[in-house]
Order: structure tokens, then sequence, then C-alpha cells
């Protein structure tokens, strides 16, 4: 008797799956196409924006009223916790603002959407590569502090993941956002509710342990503060809590992951 | 095996019903043109089919996959021309084609652009971004992106909407090209001309159904029989004229400042007007007299 070899069907004829690396890949191909053709805006200002911060804040602050906070130089201090700004303003803010202009203004979900992909693989797709970016860029403000006087640690090299997963979050926030408001105007309510909250509490500037009770309690459900704790651990040293930080952050991301799935599909499927 | 199969298609939106009991079978390799005014239910059809709009009720299959459980797959076997230009404006010719190759999984981006470029005649500007490119020529790029990967069904929804003539003409020829290929087509117009150039068999839709379907010739002559005489005049006297024509059973519609009076062979004692200008009926006639709508 022959033996058979099984042979594959044809890549037309199987089903397609959930959540297929392919179709990702294919969105994020589209995403970086794009990102070609403006780069350079982006990253100037990514870099320029995090050195006028640091030259403001760190410098003019710490030459007239504060040297240092719990024994950081605060040049230092702002310069870590910087990173967290500039997470959540490459990653939320572009998900807000992107996701609803391809939607309602380019009708470029429409053309992705008659492709074999699925809400699930479009939210995740631009997910990822806002994270992906938004990872990159966070670790600016540490490399610009590194150029003023901060020492390079091993742990800093976590640095990127930290960023990358708290950025999945936010982009997750923002999709989700650009999902449920009605006009482009109603996200000036997201950014004053939540957007310039999360930033000015997020102990970038000044040590939490300032704030009142309340507000300290809240501040540890605010991700973007457990991202300036884990930077921190990772320029000054970790401490057991951050995995507890760490985790908390992935819950972050898995959890706007899903509700940013679900409003999109309300959003795009009749 | 059908390449279309609906049976019984509902799509509400709150209180609006789109599809209404929709049955619609498109056999492979032929053209069908989805023939309606606007808000008739072609494009919700359209979304139907791709899985973007999710039936409240009926059976839908497409190529053999059960939507919307496989539209995904059914997907992967279908190409989609768009009534509206989604392209990447910022990005090259050539890289709108590619992302598309990618989406589809095309196992060979690079030739697969190099035959759509080669279907959108725009070889020469591939290095360009679509920001640059003519109107006729994103036009062109938005049918060769719905085919770069060889689909053996094509829906176009509304193809040359709101083109000049120029453009639409070489929309046309391109279609015509893909139907020479035995590509199965299904599109949506609401332009006559079209519909009759480029149809097979044309489905006439009215309120979310299909309400008559067969080849062009055919539906005229069930519809409009062999003449249509249109007569000019005051308002009196149309008013009078067609009194007449409906008197004797013939089906009369507005034409701009004429009225048409449908299936002329028929009339009878001097129901047609000596200067009533005759002509052949025409699929405008069938389609004004089903939907009660102007054609365009």
């Amino acid at each position: 008797m022959e033996a058979t070899t099984p042979v594959a069907p044809p890549a037309e004829e199987r089903q397609m799956r959930r959540l297929e690396p392919t179709a990702i890949a294919g969105v994020m191909s589209r995403e970086l196409a794009n990102f070609r053709t403006y780069w350079k805006g982006t990253t100037f200002s990514s870099v320029l924006e995090p050195l006028v911060y640091l030259l403001a804040f760190g410098l003019g602050l710490s030459a007239t009223l504060v040297d240092e906070v719990n024994g950081i130089p605060y040049i230092q201090f702002v310069g870590t916790g910087m990173v967290a700004t500039a997470v959540i303003f490459s990653s939320a803010l572009p998900a807000m603002f992107g996701t609803f202009v391809k939607h309602r203004f380019q009708n470029t979900y429409d053309a992705i959407l008659a492709a074999p992909v699925d809400v699930e693989e479009l939210v995740s797709a631009e997910m990822l590569w806002i994270a992906l970016r938004s990872g990159t860029y966070g670790c600016v403000p540490l490399l610009v502090t590194i150029a003023f006087g901060l020492d390079p640690a091993p742990g800093m090299l976590l640095v990127p993941i930290f960023c990358f997963v708290t950025a999945l979050g936010f982009a997750g926030f923002g999709v989700t956002m650009a999902a449920t408001v009605a006009k482009i105007d109603q996200f000036n309510y997201v950014t004053a509710l939540f957007v310039t909250p999360l930033f000015l509490v997020a102990g970038t500037f000044f040590p939490i342990e300032g704030l009142p009770e309340g507000f300290q309690i809240a501040a540890q459900l605010n991700p973007l503060h457990q991202l300036v704790e884990l930077v921190r651990g990772g320029a000054f040293g970790f401490e057991w809590a951050d995995i507890a930080r760490f985790a908390f952050l992935v819950g972050f991301a898995i959890l706007t992951w899903r509700f940013a799935i679900h409003q999109m599909y309300k959003r795009l499927i009749d | 095996m059908a390449a279309i199969e609906l049976r019984n298609a509902v799509k509400t939106f709150g209180p609006i019903t789109a599809v209404d009991g929709l049955n619609l079978e498109v056999p492979e390799g032929i053209c069908l043109g989805l023939l309606g005014p606007n808000g008739a239910g072609k494009s919700t059809t359209m979304r139907l089919l791709t899985g973007q709009a999710i039936a409240d009720s009926g059976e839908l299959r497409v190529l053999g996959h059960e939507l919307p459980g496989e539209a995904k797959t059914a997907r992967g076997k279908m190409g989609v021309v768009p009534q509206l230009d989604n392209l990447d404006v910022d990005v090259t010719v050539e890289d709108n084609l590619a992302i598309f190759a990618r989406l589809y999984r095309v196992p060979d981006v690079g030739a697969a652009v190099e035959k759509a470029l080669a279907i959108a005649r725009l070889q020469e500007r591939r290095h360009d971004a679509v920001d640059e490119l003519s109107g006729g020529m994103r036009r062109r790029l938005l049918l060769a992106r719905g085919l770069v990967h060889e689909p053996r069904l094509v829906l176009l929804d509304e193809p040359t909407v709101g083109l000049d003539p120029q453009i639409r003409t070489e929309l046309w020829t391109l279609i015509g090209e893909l139907k020479a290929r035995g590509t199965t087509i299904l599109m949506s117009t609401h332009y006559i001309e079209e519909a009759e150039r480029l149809a097979d068999e044309v489905a006439v839709m009215h309120q979310g159904k299909v309400i008559s379907r067969g080849r062009p010739v055919e539906l005229i002559d069930e519809h409009a029989g062999r003449f249509t005489a249109e007569v000019y005049g005051p308002p009196e006297r149309l008013a009078e004229t067609r009194a007449e024509a409906e008197s004797q059973g013939l089906s009369v519609r507005p034409a701009g400042p004429a009225i048409a009076i449908v299936g002329s062979e028929r009339a009878e004692n001097g129901a047609i007007p000596d200067d009533a200008v005759t002509r052949a009926a025409s699929l405008e006639d069938v389609f004004v007299l089903l939907t009660g709508e102007e054609a365009e």
C-alpha cells in the first residue's frame, strides 16, 4: 500500500481563524508605509518636547526651588518621570485622533475590513503599532536625561518593555474613546477628564506622597504612575512591588484591548 | 454553485428596513448589475456580502461560504471596489497595492503589484504618492487594488459615481476587460447606461427588494415593449395626451419636459400625436416604470 502524504489545503480554501498574524502584520504594514511619510516631524517633536520640559522644569526648578526628591537629583527625577508623559502623549492621543480620522474621514477601515481582516485583528494591529512607536519614543526622555548626567543602569534595558505595555493600554483607551465619541471635538472632554489628570498625578513632577490620601490612593490606579515607578526602578533600583506594578500594566492593556474591540465592532459593523 | 446566494435577507436600521426579504442569486462568470435609485438597499446589500453588515434574518452564502460566520474566508476570495475613494493618499501607488496584496495573503506580493499596476496602467507612476494622481488615475488604482489578489468575485459599489464621462468610459473599459476574463461581478449602480453596457443581467432593486431581473433586452421587452413615444408641448396638452394613453392601458412616465408613452406600438386611434418622437424602448423606461424614480 502506498503511503499517502497529507496535503495542506490551498491557502484560499482553508478557513481563516481569529487573530491571524498575517492579517495583523498586513495592517501594521499599512501603518509603516504611512509612517515613512511623516516620521521626521514626529521624531523631531518627540525629541524636542522632553528636552524643553527638562530644561524648563528640571533645570529651572532645580536651580531655584527643588534640589532633589527622595535623594534623586530633581532633573533626574523629572527626566525619568517624563518617560510616562512621552508614552501617554504618543499613544492615547494618536489612538484617539488617528482612529477617528481613519474611520470617519478617510474610510480607511472600510477598505481594510473588505479584505480578510476582522475588527479584532484591525484593533490589535492598530494598538500594537502605536505601542511599538510609543515604546520607542518613550525612551527618548530617558536618553536625554542620561545626556544630562543620569548614570546608565542595566534595569533601564527594561524601560522599552514597560513603555510598550503601558502604551498598549493607552492605545486601547484611545481607540475605545474614538469609537465612542460622536464628534471629534468631544475629545476635549476626554483630554480634560482623563488624559491631563492622569498625566499630572503620575508622579512625574512631584512625588505623590505629598498629595492628600485620597489622591494617593487614586494615583495607585493610574497606569502612568505605575510606569513612572517602574522607570525609576530601572534607573535607581527595582523593588518587589514592581512585579505587581508590571502586572497591573499588563492587566490595563488587556482590559482596554477588549474594550476597544467591543466598541470598534459596534462602530464598524452594522 | 452560485457565486452569491441570498435567501430572504432582511436588514433593518432602527425603523428603516434597508433590505427587505431580498432573494438574489448570482451565477459564476456573469456580471450582474444591481440597478436601483438611491436608498434602494444596494450599498447595504454590498455590506452584507462583505460581512460589514450583519443580516437580521435570512441565509447568505458567498462562494460557498455561509455569512456572517465565514465572511472572512469569503472576503479572501472576493475583491471590493468601494464607492468612496479610500486610498492612502500620502503613500505611493505601489505601496497602496502592496499593502492590500499582504492583507489578501498573496504569496508573491511583487508580482501581484506588477499585475495590478498593469491593470491600472500606472507603471510609470508607481513611485508617486496617490495625492499626485488625477481623479481618473485614482479611480483606476482603486479598481486595481480590489483585483490585486485576482479574486473570483468582484463587488463594484457604484464604480463610476460622480466621475466625469471620460473617466467613466475609462473605467468601463477596465470593467469590460475584467468581464472578458470570466470574473464574476456584482455591480451596484444607479446609472442606466452603465448597467446596459456592462451587465449581462440586471436586477432592479427598489425598497430593499429585487422587483425584476433579466437581461436588459428581456426586461425591456417584458416591461416596456418595443417603442416609446415622447411627446412635447404645454402642460395642458401633455395632460390630455397622458389621459388618452392611460385610458388605453399604456404606461406613461415623465421624461424631463416631455412625457414618454411606453409601449407605444400598442396605441390605437390617435393616442400618440403625429409630432411625437418615437424611439426604441430603453432600460431607462423600465427603471422609471418599475421604481417610479427618475433615472440618471
